[in-house]
């Protein structure tokens, strides 16, 4: 594809960088536990993490990094971070 | 499989960033606050760097990056470009404590002094952390950099933070904030407000540095939220020059945040080291009487 | 219209009927009396145009990168130090393609510091990417801030460019001017609207970084667009010609060259007393000519090689020099464009620091250049060495 001049994007590529690979520890998140407070979608530096149709989060595991911070911000400690196997 | 609703992000995954960084969150927390009608003026450095390898960009408002030392100067004229115009894009800078305290002093000081309408955003991490965690301006008193290591004859870096948000409410800037991203609803509250006073606006936001102070990448808001409650972080506004709000806290001991972070470890290994750590306390100590941080708690009767 | 007026005043005058939307000034010396027209017009209502009085050089130009890279055409004017403080982000700009004009008012740049005309400070950047074009007298300085907007936006092209002309001796000098009107410089310059632009309405990412997957075919596509400007600066000098009746379209100007033994080239003021000097040369008998270059960049190698092919000898002045080099700028790039050639060039460099060029001068240079003798500094003070 031919350069746009002046090394300029329009937005979108970046999501062609899965940045899940880069993971070693995976969250899980207990819904028992989850007050639906949004938390860690608030506080996620890749901003992967999703509301679904019934309110609980979701991380999207082709971007999620697996760095821990909703893991440990959770106030209802309902996120676990497991070594992921590969 | 439950549905999912996406959430309108205006900085998008596959950036580069390291996995924890406190620099993305805020670049995340800064677009959502100011939404689609920015334009978005980046200094070199970790953000512009993790966010545009060409052709991936995660910026998804116009966006622009010159060079290192030149952002505000840059936002000047897009500022008086639509004026001319007559568009409404609100433009936000968004540099880094290198690009700020240093390297871009003269080119904000004359953007400031001149009056134009845009919000500055720096984004804290305290040091130049994309070509390998150097000594700033920003860099606190005592942290272990590449160019202030600690060793056999030093502590580290030997000056205090540089004043920023002083030097610009100097300036006559209307509004003066520093933020963190430990407080998220905080910080996007202040990046609305300064993008709604007319003038030339600054927000200094706390954003810690897993690999640069070297902690673990869950810890980012967990220390962010330390370097407030020991009080050598504060959070507050200034309007017209006025610190007109604080945020309090029961103060905790310096060292509970310093014992979490490499950068300063050689306060304790091998050896404690009681006077540096009492110069810190005196900073926090400073911090908390200049700015009213200190929860007054009621005596025992 | 005709007028007599300063050199700068014109300038600022072409400027002020290019419509920019946005200026950035900081003074420097000889180019403050355009900032300062500039300044006067848009006070008095004359120029409807946002003008920031920068803090510095490198923040003039950052300001012009912003509002171009926004969507409106904008100005600047520096000289020597100006210039080089800038020279940052005279490569950031080229790089990011953004169709910036630049006025320099020609100055020796320090140490030793000098306020006075040579040509060191543009040169200097010749690698940068802008477009280069110099001006000969006042008329050419005003009509080529015309050219350059014009070529400078075309969509094939989307490079910033310099209009250079020598400090004091053109900036400061008051010579008769035809200048355009309104209406003329509007059917000539249409409104700038580039295809790309920061808008909320269609977000872009400018000035991103490449990887060495992708930087070595961005500096290829500045070398094209280069390349194309030749035929742009040929399309749009011509037009010129055809509505004002001066025409722009070659890079080169022969003078009595045709027929030349010796050929001169130069660029600049000082092709007016080369010119001055060949009629009486000329009226002696003697064959000299004058290669005038209008366009630095791109630089008309196949063009130069071409003028010169029927001379004996070629006599380059230079207004400056490359320190350490064999000379100036314009003698190594002459040279290189007649590369195969039997034809003897000698390249000469006078004039630094505003050090006075008068006929007799030009025509030393010439008996010079028949015995052979060149490749060095003229006219030095030996009881200074």
């Amino acid at each position: 594809m031919a350069l746009a001049i002046g090394c300029r994007a329009r937005p979108g590529k970046s999501r062609d960088n899965k940045t899940g690979s880069w993971r070693v520890f995976k969250p899980s998140v207990d819904h028992e536990k989850c007050s639906k407070c949004g938390m860690c979608q608030t506080l996620c530096p890749e901003g992967c993490v999703h509301e679904d149709a019934e309110g609980f989060f979701d991380p999207d595991f082709m971007y999620c990094k697996g760095c821990g911070i909703c893991a440990i911000e959770c106030p209802k400690e309902a996120i676990t971070m497991n070594q992921e196997e590969k | 499989m439950a549905e999912t609703k996406k959430v309108c992000e205006l900085f998008d995954c596959g950036h580069r960033a390291c996995g924890g960084c406190g620099a993305a969150l805020a670049a995340r927390l800064v677009t959502q606050a100011a939404g689609t009608e920015t334009i978005v003026v980046n200094s070199t450095g970790c953000m512009e760097v993790f966010s545009t390898p060409y052709p991936e960009t995660a910026w998804k408002v116009p966006w622009i990056h010159s060079l290192f030392e030149n952002a505000a100067a840059v936002a000047s004229g897009i500022d008086a470009a639509l004026k001319k115009q007559g568009r409404r894009e609100k433009i936000i800078i968004m540099a880094g404590d290198g690009a700020t305290f240093d390297i871009g002093m003269i080119s904000i000081s004359g953007a400031f002094e001149r009056g134009h309408d845009f919000t500055y955003i720096c984004y804290d991490n305290e040091a130049y952390m994309n070509t390998g965690i150097q000594r700033s301006g920003a860099t606190p008193y005592d942290a272990s950099t590449t160019t202030s290591p600690a060793g056999k004859c030093s502590f580290g870096n030997k000056r205090p933070k540089k004043d920023m948000p002083a030097i610009l409410a100097a300036h006559g800037a209307p509004y003066v904030a520093t933020a963190s991203i430990a407080y998220p609803a905080d910080l996007k509250q202040k990046v609305d407000k300064a993008i709604n006073t007319p003038g030339p606006c600054y927000v200094q936001v706390h954003a810690p540095c897993c690999t640069g102070w070297g902690f673990e990448g869950e810890q980012t808001i967990a220390i962010a939220k330390l370097a407030i409650e020991t009080g050598l972080w504060a959070n507050f506004e200034m309007v017209d020059g006025k610190v007109t709000k604080v945020k309090k806290v029961v103060r905790k001991p310096v060292e509970e945040y310093l014992k979490t972070q490499k950068r300063f470890r050689h306060l304790f290994k091998p050896k404690r080291q009681d006077a540096e750590i009492a110069a810190i306390q005196t900073i926090a100590d400073k911090n908390a009487e200049k700015y009213g941080l200190d929860i007054k708690l009621k005596k025992e009767p | 219209m005709m007028e007599i007026t300063e050199g700068s005043h014109a300038v600022a005058e072409a400027v002020r009927l290019c419509r920019p939307q946005v200026v950035s000034a900081y003074p420097i010396t000889p180019q403050t009396h355009i900032v300062e027209a500039l300044a006067d017009f848009v006070a008095n209502c004359q120029l409807d145009a946002e003008y920031i009085t920068v803090e510095n050089e490198l923040s003039a130009l950052s300001a012009c990168v912003g509002a171009s890279a926004a969507g409106s055409r904008t100005y600047s004017a520096t000289t020597s130090q100006g210039l080089l403080l800038m020279t940052e982000v005279v490569f950031n700009a080229a790089g990011m393609r953004l169709p910036i004009v630049m006025s320099i008012a020609n100055r020796a740049v320090g140490a030793p510091l000098s306020i006075w005309n040579d040509m060191q400070d543009s040169i200097s950047l010749r690698d940068a990417g802008w477009l280069q074009f110099y001006a000969e007298d006042n008329q050419e300085a005003t009509d080529l801030h015309f050219l350059a907007y014009k070529v400078a936006e075309d969509p094939s092209i989307q490079l910033p460019a310099f209009v250079c002309f020598d400090g004091f001796i053109l900036s400061h000098t008051y010579e008769p001017i035809d200048m355009l009107s309104q209406e003329q410089v509007d059917k000539y310059l249409p409104k700038f609207n580039p295809a790309e632009k920061l808008d909320a309405k269609d977000p872009i990412s400018f000035g991103m970084y490449a990887t060495p997957e992708y930087y070595l075919e961005f500096r290829y596509e500045m070398d094209q667009a280069q390349k194309r400007a030749k035929e742009v600066i040929a399309k749009a000098g011509k037009e010129f010609g055809t509505l004002f009746g001066r025409d722009y379209s070659a890079l080169l100007e022969g003078y009595h060259l045709e027929d030349a033994e010796t050929a001169i080239v130069a660029m600049g003021s000082i092709c007016g007393t080369v010119k001055d000097a060949i009629d009486e040369m000329r009226a002696a008998g003697k064959k000299v000519g004058l290669l005038k270059i209008r366009v630095f960049r791109p630089f008309p190698s196949e063009e130069i090689a071409r003028a010169l092919s029927k001379a004996k000898r070629v006599a380059v002045l230079d207004k400056n020099i490359s320190l350490g080099a064999k000379g100036g700028a314009t003698a190594i790039e002459v040279r290189d464009s007649m590369y195969g050639s039997t034809i003897p060039v000698k390249g000469y460099v006078l004039g630094l620091g505003g050090r006075d060029i008068r006929k007799k001068d030009i025509k030393e240079i010439v008996s010079l250049c028949e015995k052979e003798i060149g490749d060095q500094f003229y006219g030095l003070r030996k009881e200074l060495i």
